[in-house]
């Protein structure tokens, strides 16, 4: 057999497929080679040499994540020498250190750490290499704070930014001693080409690349008698909440998390996923404008639009492809519609100032952190979003408030603002905006739902990088009878090296899509750089599964048929891209430069 | 009285009689038969890691598909070495030939030259040679472009996989092996990388024959080699000495009369020290690039271990932790043991930890910073200390 390989392994015989490396050979029967450079999403690397074995035959160690399985190759996993070089590679590591853990954000998170506990490490063997200037830690972004005198060049940060997200923010500079992690020009993080995706952050093993932290101003604020503090969680964060907190990966904490933040002193605990819901009343009204101008007036209009809720994307396509920008849809993400409507429709409705209004989000996301202090995000003359909190720093907030989590009751969402549907909750996973438009945008056209058992559209769904699918409408409604036979072709994209490929059929011309979903993260939002780590494909799995148990669990799965939706548009906002949604609910795009 | 080291003339020897006719007669015969030639003649890589070169162009030429590459490492960055250098100014023709004999049994049909930025005054010669040749090569009909590459001086870049990723305009950093350049290596063809030396003795070896060839030198170690010689010595220079002399006829020969020292194959090398003399300056199964610096005894040798630490702290490409880091811990180390700051004991703690180096780093950089370590911290140790 060509394709299959057996090699002994600690006097074991495995037979695994060609192109096994020696590392995932030995995991298949159960024995662990400890890493650190290695992360299942990224290329091999093999620097940082943790993961050494003995390739019997061979004078050196040999680096197991980097190398192939061989037939007839012999190794050992542990032997005085192995166990001696990765002492040694551990008590390097620490030496280049700055091993102020008690003060680190990654405390007890840290793959460093844990190795560092493992190999039982003495620090006093080696001295101090740490470098001074690497002390300075760069808090210039919004989102992403870098501390290079906690990173330990295994190049993740490098290789996700560029396989991963192609925006190369993040490169190896210098070399030998001098070898870090930089930027173009060693320019601070706000001064370059950087989407604050956060998903460097996500596959750092330390605590060098984290997210900037509001939750200490967030705690004054609901220390503050004055201040009305409320805060609205997405839906990748109820599906990833629980790791934090000691529940397995995919379990879904909605009600204890409302119960949590509640008892923490939240006035208004919210969800995004109505706005989320708003997003898909404005946002389908605008597709089906664009078509109707196309198809009925022969307006030349940007199509296919795309969709705006991802920050992380908004900047990329602002950066990268700024001549296209015409193709985003001009609907703010759900966070910022919200932040916007707390700051009127909410505060007009609980007669609240608005000055006094504390507007949190709590996100699975970094660039959300960046988004909400972006200076056209004040229509409601205030800024509308105060700050953005991760999952980690929302899970953080839960362990400082000193409540039993797991002991809590459930409880639901505050009322205005509070109410959600299936569709809304599916915003948190990859193709979940896409299926949620078009369960509402079909029933707009025809008067019926979209034809899917269910109305679960499972083309749209799950952890392919680009997916494609097409609808067809028959039998329309009257007023969208210029729409009667027509195919609309969507696809869904997650990750921005797939977003690129995206455009660059855009740019090229060659798009056949109408409509396309793009999120920065791989997974969409529950994989999301603001959320628990780590994050692998079989995390991101359980969680996006945790979402779609959460959709069929809702009684109301389109977003049309949300009360508060139907609502808000009676009493305050009248029609969809009306006089008050464009002045609230919408945006404009910028140029950046590319570089 | 002690043996001179025997000099011999076939490198630079005035053999060719006209430009290219070593090429010429060889591709007269089958390129089974040049690469059995190689192979019995037992030549190994000139640039110190010492692959058989017949083998290599061997695996070369059985690799599939119509594109590869001969790339001629003239990086040339081991610290004393200045051979190739020579070699490209005074025969290059036999370069350039032993590249094209390399084209031509492997199947390929362009080469590089990867000339050390330093080096960079010897293009306009080399140029009009590689133009000579290309005059040449289309008598004889063989299709074989060569261009020269200038690199950007980095150490790292003379092992074989960091500088095929600098040419590829990536940071010049060593790959993981497997795969190997023949299998995969520039543009992620099969490519052949070797000194520049070893182009030249492969030409030598096509044109007097591999029992000539074997004639010189020992069992383990064929022919001739260069030696690029400085240091304590009134005859620095570069030499072409038989393979299998002793280093004390080689002290004998180019020593001061108080050689105390000789480090045999540059930084990367090992320091022999006076009481190992009667060995072969090169053991069996070493190999060597040719790099003899010889110090004498006003030298300290904690001043020269100093120097290559400093040398490998800034010269390491940093990408793996135990070259990185371990560079560094080696130079603080016997600097803080010389100023007292750690104990004697601490040089072991060293050792082991070059050791660990030579284990566990990505590529002979960090390696075979444990060769010149450990010879000079065992050998002089009292001058570590005090």
């Amino acid at each position: 057999m060509a394709n299959k390989i057996t090699l002994t392994i600690d006097g074991h015989q495995v037979t695994v497929e060609h192109g096994t490396s020696i590392l995932d050979a030995a995991k298949q029967i159960n024995i662990k080679i400890p890493t650190l450079c290695h992360h299942e999403d990224l290329c091999v690397a093999g620097n940082c040499r943790i993961c050494v074995v003995e390739q019997v035959g061979k004078q050196t160690l040999t680096a197991s994540c980097a190398t192939p399985a061989d037939n007839g190759m012999t190794i050992l996993t542990s032997s005085p020498k192995i166990r001696r070089a990765r002492k040694d590679i551990m008590a390097l590591l620490v030496s280049e250190h700055n091993t102020q853990c008690t003060t680190c954000y990654r405390s007890t998170n840290c793959e460093l750490q844990i190795l560092s506990a493992e190999y039982n490490v003495d620090n006093s063997i080696y001295m101090s290499v740490l470098k001074k200037d690497d002390c300075e830690i760069d808090k210039a972004s919004w989102s992403v704070e870098k501390d290079n005198s906690k990173c330990i060049r295994c190049q993740r940060c490098v290789r996700t930014c560029a396989d991963i997200q192609h925006v190369n923010a993040l490169a190896v500079t210098e070399r030998g001693k001098d070898m870090k992690i930089s930027t173009f020009m060693h320019l601070p993080m706000n001064e370059i080409v950087c989407t604050n995706c956060g998903q460097c952050i996500t596959h750092c093993p330390t605590g060098a690349l984290t997210e900037r932290r509001y939750y200490d101003e967030i705690w004054a604020a609901i220390d503050n008698p004055e201040k009305h503090v409320i805060i609205n969680t997405a839906p990748a964060v109820r599906v990833a909440l629980g790791e934090m907190l000691g529940y397995p990966v995919g379990t879904r904490v909605t009600g204890k998390m409302v119960t949590a933040l509640k008892k923490m002193g939240f006035n208004s605990v919210l969800d995004t996923d109505f706005t989320a819901d708003l997003t898909i009343i404005e946002e389908g009204t605008e597709l089906l404008g664009r078509l109707k101008d196309a198809l009925v007036h022969k307006k030349p209009v940007s199509l296919p639009m795309i969709t705006s809720c991802s920050p992380g994307w908004i900047k990329f396509i602002e950066h990268m492809y700024p001549e296209h920008l015409g193709h985003l849809s001009s609907c703010k993400s759900p966070q910022q519609m919200f932040g916007a409507l707390a700051k009127t429709y909410y505060a007009e409705k609980k007669g609240i100032d608005p000055a006094n209004i504390v507007s949190v989000a709590g996100m699975p996301c970094a660039a959300k952190k960046f988004e909400a202090n972006r200076p056209e995000m004040r229509d409601s003359g205030y800024q509308d979003v105060d700050a953005g909190l991760t999952t980690r720093e929302l899970g953080y907030m839960i362990k400082q408030s000193g409540l039993n989590f797991q002991d809590l009751e459930d409880d639901d969402f505050d009322k205005i603002m509070g109410e959600s549907t299936g569709a809304a909750v599916i915003f948190g996973a990859t193709g979940g905006v896409m299926e949620a438009a078009l369960r509402t945008v079909y029933f707009l056209i025809t008067g019926r739902n979209v034809p899917f058992e269910h109305l679960n559209i499972t083309p749209v769904r799950g952890l392919e990088g680009i997916k494609a699918a097409s609808v067809k409408f028959e039998n329309c409604l009257p007023e969208y009878s210029f729409l009667e036979g027509v195919e609309a072709k969507v696809a869904i994209a997650h990750g921005l090296k797939n977003a690129r490929i995206i455009m660059d059929q855009i740019a090229a011309g060659t798009s056949p899509y109408h409509f396309i979903e793009i999120m920065a993260c791989p997974g969409g939002c529950i994989g999301g750089g603001g959320q628990p780590i780590p994050t692998t494909n079989e995390i991101r799995q359980k969680r996006i599964d945790a979402i779609y148990a959460e959709d069929m669990g809702k009684p109301i799965r389109m977003s049309h048929e949300n009360p508060e939706v139907a609502q808000i548009y009676a009493e305050y906002l009248k029609v969809p891209l009306g006089e008050k949604s464009h002045h609230l609910l919408h945006t404009k795009y910028r140029k950046r430069n590319r570089y | 009285m002690t043996q001179k080291p025997k000099k011999v003339d076939i490198i630079f020897s005035p053999y060719s009689v006209a430009p290219y006719q070593i090429l010429k007669d060889t591709m007269k015969r089958s390129k089974e038969e040049v690469i059995a030639e190689l192979i019995s003649s037992g030549l190994r890589g000139r640039g110190g890691a010492g692959f058989p070169t017949g083998m290599k162009w061997k695996f070369a030429a059985e690799q599939k598909g119509s594109v590869k590459y001969v790339i001629c490492n003239a990086d040339e960055g081991e610290p004393g070495t200045f051979k190739d250098r020579k070699l490209l100014m005074s025969v290059p023709r036999k370069v350039i030939s032993g590249m094209a004999i390399c084209a031509w049994v492997t199947g390929s049909t362009q080469g590089f030259i990867y000339l050390r930025r330093e080096y960079k005054y010897l293009v306009t010669e080399l140029q009009k040679e590689i133009d000579i040749f290309t005059h040449h090569s289309k008598e004889v009909g063989l299709n074989f472009n060569l261009q020269i590459f200038l690199g950007a001086g980095a150490y790292v870049c003379g092992e074989e996989t960091a500088l095929i990723e600098s040419m590829e305009g990536k940071r010049g950093e060593p790959r993981n092996k497997p795969p190997y350049p023949i299998q995969n290596g520039f543009l992620g063809k099969p490519t052949v990388v070797n000194n520049v030396e070893t182009f030249a003795s492969a030409s030598m070896v096509c044109r007097i024959g591999a029992i000539e060839y074997k004639k010189f030198g020992t069992s383990d170690q064929r022919g001739s080699k260069l030696f690029s010689i400085s240091g304590d010595s009134p005859k620095e220079g570069v030499f072409e000495l038989e393979l299998g002399m002793s280093v004390e006829s080689f002290v004998s020969e180019f020593g001061d009369g108080d050689t105390k020292a000789v480090q045999v194959g540059g930084v990367a090398g090992f320091c022999v020290p006076r009481k190992d003399f009667a060995k072969a300056i090169i053991g069996d199964g070493n190999t060597t690039g040719g790099s003899t610096m010889i110090f004498n005894s006003s030298r300290s040798m904690y001043r020269v271990l100093h120097n290559y630490l400093d040398f490998y702290a800034e010269e390491s490409c940093g990408q793996c932790t135990p070259c990185r880091i371990g560079c560094q811990q080696l130079l603080k180390g016997i600097e803080a043991v010389k100023k007292g700051e750690k104990p004697a004991e601490y040089l072991d703690q060293l050792l082991k930890l070059s050791e660990s180096m030579r284990l566990t780093s990505k590529c002979g950089l960090g390696q075979s910073v444990t060769n010149s370590f450990s010879s000079i911290v065992t050998n002089f140790r009292e001058e570590m200390i005090f």
